[in-house]
C-alpha cells in the first residue's frame, strides 16, 4: 500500500531517533522552578501570586490574560521568593514567578516526576456526563497548549468562530523532526491516555471522527495506537511517509485529509482541528486527574550525549538539570538546540528555565555546528522542488537581501511557515529562512 | 559554557551537497562522451579539450584576480566544465588559437561580464561557441578526413564543407550538412555507426550514448531533472515527423543529444519552475528544427538554446508556482463575495 504524503516537496534528512525506543523516565522534583508569564503564543498571562505567598502543587499562580493566552500553574509546592525578569533560553528579558520549596526540618524522599494512575479526580461516568464547553473549560483552565512546539492555547483552537464547522480532528504523531522521540515514547508508553484524550477532544470540539497520523518509522507507537483504537471506528491511525515537513500543520492536513488550507488560513477553513499527541495526553490527564499542564515529556539528545533519553520534566525547571539526567552537556559540544534541527532555536542560555512547549533538546557537537561557505545562488531550482509550500525561496532570499518587502509579499513570504527546506537542501549553503525571516521582519515594522 | 555555544537561525543541519561537487560529478558525467571523442577523433580530441580547459581556468583567474578583485572562484569547477562543453562544440581540428579565443568569450564575455558563477544569461561555452561559429565558419565546419560521416553518398558530389586551405589534406562533412546541401533522398545513415560514435562532428556530438549515460547518472543523483532533456528531445522528434524529416536523424545526428542534456539543463540559464522548464525545452526543440529545415545553417541547437536563455526571465516571471492553498484562498474569496452580494441583494 502506498503511504500517504503531503504532495509538495519536502526533504528527507538523517532521522537519528537515537532515542527511539528508549523508556521515559522521571526526572527529580525540582526544589525550585522559575515559571515565565509568557509560554505560548499569545498576551501573557497575569500573574495572581504575591511574593512571600504560599503555593500548593499544581496550583495556579498565573491566570490567562486574554482569550488567547493561558494560565501558569507551579509543579511544587513552596513560597513565592521573586517576581523579576529572567532570561529566557534565547537570552530574552522576560518576566517569571520564581517558585522555591519551603526548607523542612524532616529529610525529604526524593521524589520523581511521573503520571500516576492513582486518584482520578472524575470517574469514566462523570466524564461521560461532561459537555463539550464544560471540557473545554477543564481544558482551558489547565494552561493546556499546542506540545507540538508552537505552544497555541488549545482553548482557542477548541472554540471555532461562529460559521466554522470542523469534522475532523486531526492527531499529529508525525514528529517529523529529526532527533526528536518525545511523542514516539509518549505513543508507546500511554496510548490508551492519548486515545482518552482525543475523545475529550472531539466531544470538545463537536467532531465525530479523528484521524491521527505517524509517520512510517515509528511502527511501534503505530502498533501500539492500532491496538487500542481496534474497537473504534471514529478513531484512524495512518501511517505516513517518512517526508520533513509531514508534521507541518497544513502537510499533515493535508496527507490525511486531502485538504489544502487555504493561504494565510487556519486548518478550521479546511473543516479540521490539529493537536499533538502531547496535547491529547496533557487533555486526558487534566480531565481525569484535575492535573494542570506542569510536566511533559522532552527528549536530551545528540551523538556525543551519553544518557540520551526520553525524561518526564517539569515546567520551570532548570535547563541545565534536564541536560545533567543525560550525563551533562559534552565537551565537543558546540550549539544546544532547543527543539528539532530542523526548526529549533538556537540556545544561548543553558541554564534558562523550561517553557511548556520544549520538546526537547539536541547537543550538537561543535563539528557540525559550522554552516558551509556560502557560495553564488545558481539556480539549480533544488530550494523550489523541496518547499512544501510551493514557494521560490531563492527569489525570497534576494528580494530580502535587497529590502524589497513588498517584492517579497506579493511572491508569498507570508505564506512560508520557515521548515527549512531550502537551507537544508541548498548546495551554495545560501541562508535563505534566515533572509525569509528578515523579510517578515521588514513587513511588520512597515506594518 | 555559554560563551561557548554557537548561535543561530534555523535549520541547524545541512545535506551535505555542495555546489563544488555537484560541478564535479558533472565533470565525471561527461568522462565517457570525452572518451568517446578519443576514439572517434584519437588525441586531437584530448588536446583541443585541454586547451578549452586551460584556457577558460586561466581566464577566469585574470578577470577575478585583477579585474574584479575578488577571491579565487576557478576551484568551483563552472569553467572546467565550459571548457570541456565548449570543447565538445568544437571540431577536433579547430586551430588552437580559434579554442582560445572561443574560451575567452565563453568566460569573459559569456560568464564573469555578468558577474560571474550564477550571473549569466546565457550558457557561457555556446556563447564561445557561436562566437566561433559566426567569426570562422570555415574552420568551424571542417571537419577530419579519415572519420566516417556516419552515412555514405549516394550522390557522387563532394563534400560540402570546403577544405581550409590552412588545413593540410582533404576534410570530411557531417550527416546534417550533407543533408542540409544534399537532401534526403542523397543520404544512406549508417544508424549503428551513428549511436556508437563512428560519424563526423564535434567532439560531443559523436558520442550520443555516452552523453545519455552522464545524463542517467545526473539523473540518478538527482542534479538535474527530466522535465527539460525529455522536452528538447521530445519536441525536437515530435517536429522533425511533423516537418516531414527523419526524427531519429535530427535526434542523433548532430548536437541535440548533447544540447538537450548538458546545455539546456544548465542551472543558471534554464527557467526554475517544472512548468517552466518543460515551456523552455519545448520551445529549443521547436526553433531547432525549424532552424535545421527552414534556415541556412544545418545546425540549430546552440542558437535555440541562447534564445531561450534569453526568455528564461520572462518565462520565470509568468510561470511562477501557485502558493500552496492559494486556489483555496481564492475560492473562499469568490465564495465570500458571493454571499455578500447575496445578502445586500436580499436587503
Amino acid at each position: 500500500m502506498k503511504l500517504k504524503r503531503f504532495k509538495n516537496g519536502g526533504v528527507h534528512p538523517d532521522p537519528m531517533k537515537l532515542t527511539a525506543g528508549k523508556p521515559i523516565v522521571g526526572a527529580p522534583c525540582p526544589r525550585k522552578v522559575t515559571l515565565f508569564l509568557s509560554q505560548h503564543i499569545g498576551a501573557p498571562a497575569k500573574c495572581i501570586v504575591k511574593v512571600g505567598e504560599k503555593v500548593e502543587e499544581g496550583q495556579m499562580v498565573a491566570e490567562a490574560g486574554g482569550f488567547v493566552s493561558a494560565p501558569v500553574h507551579t509543579p511544587i509546592a513552596g513560597v513565592v521568593k521573586k517576581i523579576d525578569l529572567v532570561r529566557d533560553s534565547q537570552g530574552l528579558w522576560k518576566e517569571a514567578i520564581l517558585i522555591e520549596e519551603e526548607p523542612s526540618e524532616e529529610p525529604k524522599k526524593s521524589q520523581t516526576l511521573g503520571f500516576d494512575q492513582k486518584n482520578p479526580l472524575r470517574s469514566d461516568d462523570q466524564i461521560e456526563k461532561l459537555s463539550g464547553k464544560e471540557i473545554v473549560d477543564i481544558i482551558a483552565e489547565a494552561g493546556i497548549v499546542g506540545l507540538g512546539g508552537a505552544a497555541f492555547p488549545t482553548r482557542v483552537k477548541l472554540t471555532l468562530p461562529p460559521g466554522k464547522k470542523a469534522d475532523v480532528f486531526l492527531i499529529n504523531g508525525a514528529e517529523c523532526e529529526p532527533y526528536l522521540t518525545c511523542d514516539d515514547a509518549l505513543m508507546r508508553a500511554y496510548p490508551g491516555e492519548i486515545v482518552r484524550g482525543i475523545r475529550y477532544l472531539m466531544k470538545a470540539s463537536g467532531t465525530s471522527k479523528a484521524m491521527i497520523g505517524i509517520e512510517a518509522n515509528k511502527p511501534e507507537a503505530i502498533e501500539a495506537l492500532e491496538m487500542v483504537t481496534m474497537s473504534s471506528p471514529d478513531i484512524e491511525v495512518v501511517p505516513l511517509r517518512t517526508a520533513y515537513p509531514q508534521g507541518g500543520e497544513k502537510q499533515l492536513i493535508q496527507a490525511l485529509t486531502g485538504r489544502a488550507v487555504p493561504a494565510g488560513g487556519l486548518p478550521i477553513d479546511a473543516g479540521v482541528i490539529v493537536d499533538n499527541v502531547a496535547t491529547a495526553f496533557a487533555v486526558y490527564r487534566a480531565v481525569k486527574f484535575g492535573e494542570p499542564l506542569v510536566k511533559r515529556v522532552a527528549t536530551v539528545t545528540g551523538v556525543d550525549v551519553k544518557d540520551a533519553g526520553n525524561f518526564i520534566v517539569a515546567v520551570g525547571t532548570d535547563m541545565n538539570s534536564v541536560l545533567e539526567l543525560a550525563g551533562g552537556i559534552p565537551e565537543e559540544t558546540g550549539k544546544i538546540i532547543s527543539g528539532g534541527p530542523m526548526m529549533g532555536r538556537a540556545v544561548s542560555q543553558p541554564d534558562a528555565p523550561l517553557m511548556k512547549a520544549n520538546g526537547g533538546f539536541v547537543l550538537m557537537p561543535k563539528t557540525d555546528t559550522a554552516r558551509g561557505e556560502v557560495a553564488p545562488c545558481v539556480r539549480c531550482c533544488k530550494c523550489v522542488d523541496a518547499c512544501p509550500m510551493n514557494l521560490q525561496p531563492y527569489l525570497l532570499q534576494i528580494l530580502a537581501e535587497y529590502e524589497l518587502p513588498d517584492d517579497a509579499k506579493e511572491n508569498g513570504v507570508l505564506n512560508c511557515m520557515e521548515c527549512g527546506c531550502c537551507s537544508f537542501i541548498c548546495p551554495s549553503n545560501r541562508p535563505i529562512v534566515d533572509f525569509i525571516k528578515l523579510s517578515k521582519l521588514q513587513l511588520r515594522k512597515k506594518g | 559554557m555559554s560563551e561557548k555555544l554557537t548561535i543561530s537561525l534555523s535549520p541547524h543541519i545541512h545535506n551535505g551537497m555542495s555546489t563544488r561537487r555537484i560541478m564535479w560529478m558533472v565533470i565525471a558525467s561527461l568522462v565517457p562522451a570525452l572518451l568517446v571523442a578519443l576514439w572517434t577523433f584519437g588525441i586531437p580530441a584530448l588536446i583541443i579539450t585541454f586547451i578549452c580547459v586551460g584556457a577558460c581556468l586561466l581566464t577566469e583567474w585574470i578577470i577575478t584576480q585583477f579585474v574584479m578583485k575578488r577571491p579565487i572562484t576557478i576551484f568551483d569547477g563552472s569553467a572546467i566544465i565550459t571548457g570541456i562543453l565548449l570543447a565538445f562544440n568544437l571540431p577536433s581540428i579547430l586551430p588552437w588559437w580559434m579554442a582560445v579565443i572561443g574560451s575567452v568569450m565563453a568566460i569573459g564575455i559569456g560568464k564573469m561580464s555578468f558577474g560571474g558563477l550564477g550571473c549569466n544569461i546565457w550558457n557561457p561555452a555556446l556563447v564561445g561557441r557561436v562566437f566561433l561559429l559566426i567569426s570562422f565558419p570555415a574552420a568551424m565546419t571542417t571537419w577530419p578526413a579519415g572519420v566516417g560521416a556516419g552515412a555514405e553518398m549516394i550522390a557522387t558530389t563532394g563534400a560540402s564543407a570546403a577544405p581550409l586551405e590552412a588545413l593540410d589534406g582533404t576534410s570530411g562533412a557531417t550527416m546534417l550538412a550533407m543533408l542540409k546541401s544534399h537532401g534526403p533522398e542523397a543520404l544512406d545513415p549508417d544508424y549503428v555507426g551513428m549511436m556508437i560514435g563512428n560519424m563526423n562532428g564535434s567532439l560531443g556530438e559523436v558520442g550520443s550514448f555516452a552523453i545519455l549515460a552522464g545524463l542517467l547518472f545526473l539523473l540518478c543523483m538527482r542534479i538535474v531533472t527530466w522535465h527539460i532533456p525529455v522536452a528538447v528531445l521530445g519536441s525536437a522528434a515530435f517536429f522533425s515527423w511533423v516537418f516531414g524529416g527523419n526524427p531519429i536523424l535530427d535526434l542523433f545526428a548532430g548536437g541535440l543529444i548533447l544540447g538537450a542534456c548538458y546545455m539546456a539543463t544548465d542551472y543558471v540559464t534554464s527557467p526554475m519552475s517544472k512548468k517552466g522548464q518543460l515551456i523552455f525545452g519545448i520551445m529549443i526543440g521547436f526553433i531547432t528544427i525549424i532552424i535545421r529545415r527552414f534556415g541556412s545553417y544545418p545546425e540549430g541547437v546552440s542558437f535555440a538554446i541562447l534564445l531561450m536563455n534569453s526568455f528564461t526571465p520572462l518565462i520565470n516571471r509568468y510561470c511562477r508556482p501557485l502558493p500552496f492553498g492559494e486556489k483555496e484562498r481564492r475560492a473562499m474569496e469568490k465564495r465570500k463575495k458571493a454571499e455578500e452580494k447575496l445578502l445586500t441583494e436580499n436587503k
